[in-house]
């Protein structure tokens, strides 16, 4: 069998910190690399980021390329996309694995585009086959299989890359499972010194923010959901009450942030979120398949919509055709009186 | 000064409307009968050409890689405002994955003239990849600022734009030519104009001549002739019009193959119908709770 090159993921960081869908990526990278008998690397880029490297070994990297450098504080296209570009024409690894966040959608496609190589988007799964390519009559062994949405999320698309490595992809975060850290793992750790020409300096990042406490409906236990059938922003709070009351997080559909109830942030969706809470009540949502597909996986979903021909009904485990109006409150005050008629 | 921006649009069948009318017995989409229509994002990437235009003069030139048909898009951008439209329509531009419609993309680009902005939309709405703008603009070796919400300032040859990230934005600031895609949150796009639907309504591209009507090649010759005093014609450039080897475009210059694709299905449960009435719900919480659903 010929050795194929090692399984890259392009990891991020936030001042120091690790982002959370680079451990994922990490951790399916390891499962991918002992597929393919071969080692897993990970590039890391920024500056006074010595400590990373730590991290990345502890889930199960073989190897972390470092670049850190003044000039890598914070991304910016060019120079980060100089770095990979260099390492990748003389490593030769076999599969580059990148978040599908702000970064990674705007880094990998330019990287591709130079290299030149194939890449897949917002990938929700990675497995390895025999691809049997019938136009040119050969069978491509142990390939990457790339799972992904398309078509609006109506149709789940298996997309196989014919070139030459790297077979390149982002993944959406949240849709792969970390693995447990070890901190007995040691790795390889390589050093890369950098070198950049005024061309590659020519963007600037003048003013970053980002707010402290970022929503986190990934990791909610109860999402309490509106869409268009909300009627307004007014009429939102009758979701924030909800979930106020039960404890839970407030999302919306796609439909409900394009009519500007509910901020972007909080959509779920294939475009938004994808979450996988105890409970999602979700309140006057159709159910498009865009919206199934960032919530299907909820242990239990009840619906609420008034329309009992709604194709959400079809994925509820409790379907409630009713007008949102009247149920919600019932269900706030019949939740209140818990403590008396319940215990 | 003034800007020549070059806009790239795509037409694309309406996946964010779903209605039981193009759902098939088994719960799955018939894709074919979603109707066309403009890629959404792409409508914000225009209103960001039109209004540096409005501000600082200049000129609009439009875009689109597609079918025939797909001059229906550019016919709008005219209906908005723009200048020059341009459309690439070859069936060997067809089953083109992002890279070679990238390259097929900036080939044109490359043909088309000087140029200080190149606006795409953020993403369209049947691959939602947002891969192409990115990929131009490598291809062109400019810069590329993605996912903007906003222009901040543009001083001769240098731009400062907000950035949206996760959570939070930044504020960028990089020189021209550039390549921005344009979030669908940046502004709102303008209606068309009715004096320039009056004007352009019987726009079109040779290849709409083309496929129209059974024709011969003199006559279409002499139709586009017409047209094109009239100032009518849309532009269809093949790929002997853009010097690119068509070995490098359409489904022979992609390295990415559909192996399979699986109509999404609805997942049929066991639903438990609950009424919207006090006692039902009562009987749901209770059943949540002792579930240990909720706590």
């Amino acid at each position: 069998m010929e050795n194929k090159g090692e399984v890259w993921v392009i990891a991020e960081q936030d001042e120091g910190k690790l982002a959370e869908i680079s451990i994922e990526l990490v951790s399916k990278g390891r499962e991918l690399a002992d597929r393919l008998n071969t080692s897993l690397g990970s590039v890391v880029l920024g500056h006074n980021i010595k400590h990373v490297p730590e991290e990345l070994f502890k889930y199960g990297c073989d190897v972390v390329y470092l670049a850190d450098h003044p000039n890598l504080e914070y991304y910016t296209v060019l120079p980060y996309t100089k770095v990979i570009y260099n390492l990748s024409k003389k490593q030769k690894p076999e599969i580059i694995l990148f978040g599908a966040t702000t970064t990674g959608r705007d880094l990998a496609p330019r990287l591709a585009s130079i290299l030149p190589a194939g890449l897949t988007a917002d990938c929700t799964d990675l497995k390895i086959g025999d691809y049997n390519d019938a136009r040119l009559k050969r069978i491509l062994k142990d390939t990457l299989f790339q799972i992904r949405p398309a078509f609006g999320g109506n149709v789940i698309a298996t997309i196989v890359n014919t070139w030459d490595p790297p077979k390149m992809v982002t993944v959406r975060e949240g849709v792969m499972k970390i693995s447990a850290p070890d901190s007995n793992r040691k790795g390889k750790l390589v050093d890369i010194n950098p070198e950049f020409s005024e061309k590659d300096l020519i963007t600037k990042v003048i003013k970053r923010t980002k707010s402290e406490k970022r929503v986190n409906l990934k990791n909610a236990r109860i999402i309490v959901s509106g869409g268009f059938g909300v009627g307004s922003k007014d009429n939102f709070r009758l979701i924030y009450e909800l979930a106020h009351t039960l404890g839970g997080d407030v999302a919306g559909s796609r439909a409900a942030v394009d009519a500007g109830f509910i901020e972007s942030e909080r959509q779920v969706g294939q475009t938004g979120t994808t979450v996988r809470p105890k409970l999602y009540i979700a309140c006057g949502i159709s159910g498009a398949v865009q919206h199934r597909a960032g919530m299907a996986e909820s242990h239990k979903i009840i619906a609420i919509n008034k329309d009992p021909k709604a194709p959400i009904f079809k994925i509820a485990h409790y379907g409630i055709a009713g007008d949102l109006n009247q149920v919600i409150p019932m269900m706030i005050k019949v939740y209140k009186e818990k403590g008396t008629h319940f215990l | 000064m003034e800007y020549t921006s070059i806009v790239l649009i795509k037409q694309v069948p309406d996946t964010k409307n779903i209605t039981g009318d193009v759902m098939k017995e088994d719960g799955t989409v018939n894709r074919a009968s979603l109707p066309a229509i403009f890629n959404p994002d792409d409508l914000n990437a225009l209103e960001m050409s039109l209004s540096i235009r409005e501000i600082f003069g200049g000129t609009v030139k439009v875009i689109t890689m597609g079918p025939p048909w797909s001059s229906e898009i550019l016919r709008e951008s005219l209906y908005r405002g723009a200048d020059d439209v341009i459309q690439l329509s070859d069936k060997r531009f067809a089953g083109a994955d992002t890279l070679a419609t990238a390259y097929t993309l900036s080939k044109a680009i490359k043909k088309s003239g000087k140029f200080d902005f190149i606006f795409c939309g953020r993403q369209a709405i049947d691959g939602d990849t947002a891969q192409v703008g990115p990929q131009v603009a490598a291809k062109l070796d400019i810069p590329q600022v993605t996912f903007v919400e906003k222009i901040e300032q543009i001083d001769n040859y240098s731009i400062t734009v907000r950035r949206s990230i996760e959570g939070g934005y930044e504020i960028i600031e990089t020189n021209l030519p550039v390549l921005l895609t344009i979030m669908g949150t940046a502004n709102e796009p303008r209606y068309p104009s009715c004096k320039l639907m009056m004007k352009y309504k019987k726009a079109k591209s040779i290849a709409e001549i083309e496929r129209e009507n059974n024709l011969s090649d003199e006559k279409i010759k002499n139709l586009s002739k017409e047209l094109e005093r009239k100032k009518l014609l849309i532009k269809t450039w093949k790929v002997e019009d853009i010097d690119i080897d068509s070995s490098d475009c359409g489904s022979n210059g992609s390295p990415t193959r559909v192996a399979k694709a699986e109509n999404v299905q609805l997942i049929s449960s066991e639903i438990k119908k609950v009424e919207p009435n006090i006692k039902d719900i009562r009987g749901l919480i209770t059943e949540l709770v002792s579930d240990h659903i909720l706590g």
